[in-house]
């Protein structure tokens, strides 16, 4: 059999923690057969190499602040075969996105102390609203496993295998007793994106929307649970605005609730 | 001789975006910046109206290498706001949760971001070939760390399972079985690395430094002490303000902390090590007397080797831990809210993190401050450098470029974490 080129791939950061291109080192058990399938074309975090693109696969961190990172990401998808985003940042703006509900430039004069020095968009943006792209990977952080799927299907041209059901469904495979059924405890598991394999209401608590919405969710009826079970508008606000306070169907929960 | 610089425009091996520059006039260093670019999220911002109760898990997205640093300060700070010191065995968790973030971060940057500057690769998969039983042994260790951080967090990034006054579900005693064996493991293994260290070759260099960790009377610390330095300072974690300060510099999107009274500083591994040695467990210190380190270790590029040996503490406090646990009855200590101000300083795996907040009557934030350790070490690491430089002017360009890189990651710069602490007070100083 004819030996294939291996496909180059680029890891970009935007603003974000840098916690979801972790998530690739963080693969102790399949971070050397991952490597041993691709190049690592560009990947600053982990190697001084760089190789020069095009790119078979961009994974793109972080969500776009600046005007310099407005006109990047577009050098970075002109360079790239496929663009994939990783994580809430890039695919909803991220926690950052939380200057975006604010009087922007009464925002920035409480907090720069020398305005000058620094560079800032009004609004803190994904990827989507500046380029195409070929695959969104939701988390906050991202589920490292979703990540080698994600990867591995590029590679070989097939769809990946990841579900966009609510973290509902994942709470039952889980076998979690429901704590908003059972305790009253308030989550956000029927609106929320798949992946996380429901954590938070395995470790007693109710989820938090980490994952951002899931297709097609009810965030009005859900806010209007949370009513019922004695919660406070502003706190509904806040619950909604977090990791994706900037995905819509979240802003508009959060902006119902909005005193 | 002619004017040159050094010019690093992408700093590779560092959590985050950032940038070198080295002006030589002669055979002198005219100027070092260490620049960083990564764009400010504002965090101190957007904290001011939220609940305090929200503060692990919203600063834990400061940075994805070390969320258990924030998730600490934060809810330290918080509870002394309200008056309520968390004790017994949850205390204990927490401790052992940050031996995980230890165990998850030295490990990534001593195999993954550091040891391939010794060896001369670029990277660590490139090293993987020529020593795959050193990388996979380092990936091993690290895996460990994830474990700990899985189990009583939920998962390994930004963890879900701590919060103000606990944790909202702690384990049984039996759940550590497993992780016991592999701590059992990777604490030889840490042994072992250790005095495979020794082949290493470490540039010959030594500067004087103030060095500031915090200080328990009888742990190595993580969660609790005095700041204390080699220079005589001792002061409680709620005076930080009256002797450090932040400043504002055109090249940089973090800003540079130093002490008022006598400027730059180190926090991390080696300032840990050199005022805490004697807290280190009866095996880490005396791996580190098998290695020949003494205190005072003066010279940066042997952090790999120090932290090597809080790797090794970090196995041995954990083993420690869950041999002695009990199940406690309550995951948490309620914690009524009252208005003021709480402020705390941990021991993020990069040095001393400090939260303040100031929250209001129903738990809702006013006021709050950030200062991680890169912005601490900043004007350090520019010191290393402008000493370094001048001595090995003669080398070529090249090798000169990446021993400057390699002096940078000596602080295991995390840029990520550095870059969010523009503020309004800040200038006021």
């Amino acid at each position: 059999m004819k030996k294939r080129r291996k496909p180059k791939l680029a890891v970009w950061k935007f603003a974000s923690c840098d916690g979801c291109q972790l998530s690739l080192l963080d693969c102790e058990d399949e971070l050397l057969t991952v490597v041993g399938a691709i190049d690592l074309a560009y990947f600053p975090e982990a190697t001084r190499a760089v190789l020069k693109g095009p790119y078979d696969l961009s994974l793109v961190e972080g969500s776009i602040t600046t005007q310099h990172d407005a006109e990047r990401i577009h050098e970075v998808r002109r360079a790239s075969k496929y663009l994939v985003t990783i994580g809430a940042c890039a695919t909803a703006g991220g926690i950052q996105a939380l200057r975006n509900f604010k009087n922007v430039k009464e925002f920035i004069s409480v907090v720069y102390a020398s305005p000058e020095y620094i560079s800032t968009l009004s609004h803190s943006t994904p990827i989507s609203y500046h380029v195409a792209v070929d695959y969104e990977l939701r988390g906050c952080p991202i589920n490292k496993l979703q990540l080698v799927e994600v990867i591995n299907a590029f590679v070989n041209q097939r769809k990946p295998a990841i579900p966009s059901h609510s973290v509902c469904v994942e709470c039952k495979m889980r076998g979690n007793v429901c704590v908003m059924v059972a305790r009253q405890t308030p989550c956000l598991g029927p609106v929320t994106h798949a992946g996380c394999g429901a954590i938070c209401p395995a470790y007693d608590r109710g989820c938090y929307g980490c994952y951002g919405p899931m297709e097609a969710p009810n965030a009005h009826s859900l806010g209007n649970h949370l009513v019922q079970l004695g919660m406070k508008s502003e706190d509904i606000s806040r619950v909604f605005r977090t990791y994706n306070a900037f995905s819509d169907p979240f802003r508009q929960a959060s902006e119902i609730h909005e005193k | 001789m002619k004017n040159k610089t050094i010019k690093v425009d992408y700093l590779a091996r560092v959590e985050g975006e950032g940038a070198l520059l080295v002006k030589i006039a002669g055979d002198r260093v005219a100027e070092v910046q260490l620049k960083i670019f990564e764009p400010p999220r504002f965090f101190e911002a957007f904290l001011r109206g939220r609940d305090c109760r929200e503060t692990p898990d919203i600063t834990a997205r400061i940075c994805g290498i070390c969320p258990i640093a924030y998730q600490m300060s934060a809810v330290h700070a918080i509870e002394q706001a309200c008056g309520v010191q968390v004790g017994g065995q949850i205390r204990e968790l927490r401790r052992l949760i940050y031996c995980g973030e230890w165990i998850e971060s030295h490990a990534l940057h001593m195999f993954m971001l550091h040891a391939p500057d010794f060896l001369g690769y670029e990277d660590a998969i490139q090293m993987a070939k020529d020593h795959p039983e050193i990388v996979k042994r380092g990936l091993r260790m690290k895996k460990v760390g994830n474990e700990i951080v899985t189990l009583l967090g939920g998962r390994e990034i930004h963890p879900v399972n701590v919060k103000v006054g606990g944790f909202y579900k702690v384990p049984r005693k039996p759940d550590f079985h497993h992780l016991r064996e592999n701590l059992l493991t990777a604490r030889d293994e840490a042994l072992a690395h250790v005095r495979w260290l020794k082949n290493l070759s470490f540039p010959d260099f030594e500067k004087s430094y103030e060095f500031v960790s915090l200080q328990h009377p009888t742990e190595y610390p993580f969660n609790e002490g005095r700041l204390v330095s080699n220079h005589g300072l001792d002061i409680a974690v709620e005076d930080f303000d009256a002797h450090f300060q932040e400043e504002h510099v055109a090249y940089s999107n973090a800003l540079h902390c130093r002490l008022k009274e006598r400027g730059a500083y180190a926090v991390g591994p080696q300032a840990r090590f050199n005022l805490n040695f004697d807290r280190l467990s009866p095996l880490a210190q005396e791996a580190a007397r098998e290695f020949g380190l003494a205190v005072p270790c003066l010279n940066p590029f042997l952090s790999i080797v120090l932290r090597s040996i809080e790797l090794l503490y970090a196995y041995d406090e954990a083993l420690r831990i869950i041999d002695r646990y009990e199940m406690p009855d309550q995951p948490s200590l309620e914690v009524p809210f009252r208005a003021g101000t709480g402020r705390a300083c941990t021991e993020a795996p990069r040095g001393t993190l400090y939260h303040r907040y100031s929250i209001d009557e129903n738990g809702i934030i006013l006021d709050a401050k950030i200062t991680p350790p890169t912005s601490q070490n900043q004007k350090s690491i520019e010191d290393d450098l402008r000493h370094f430089v001048g001595p090995r002017l003669h080398l070529p360009h090249k090798e000169l470029t990446w021993q400057c890189e390699q002096a940078i990651r000596n602080y295991d710069p995390c840029i990520s974490c550095a870059t969010h602490f523009l503020k309004l007070e800040l200038q006021r100083d």
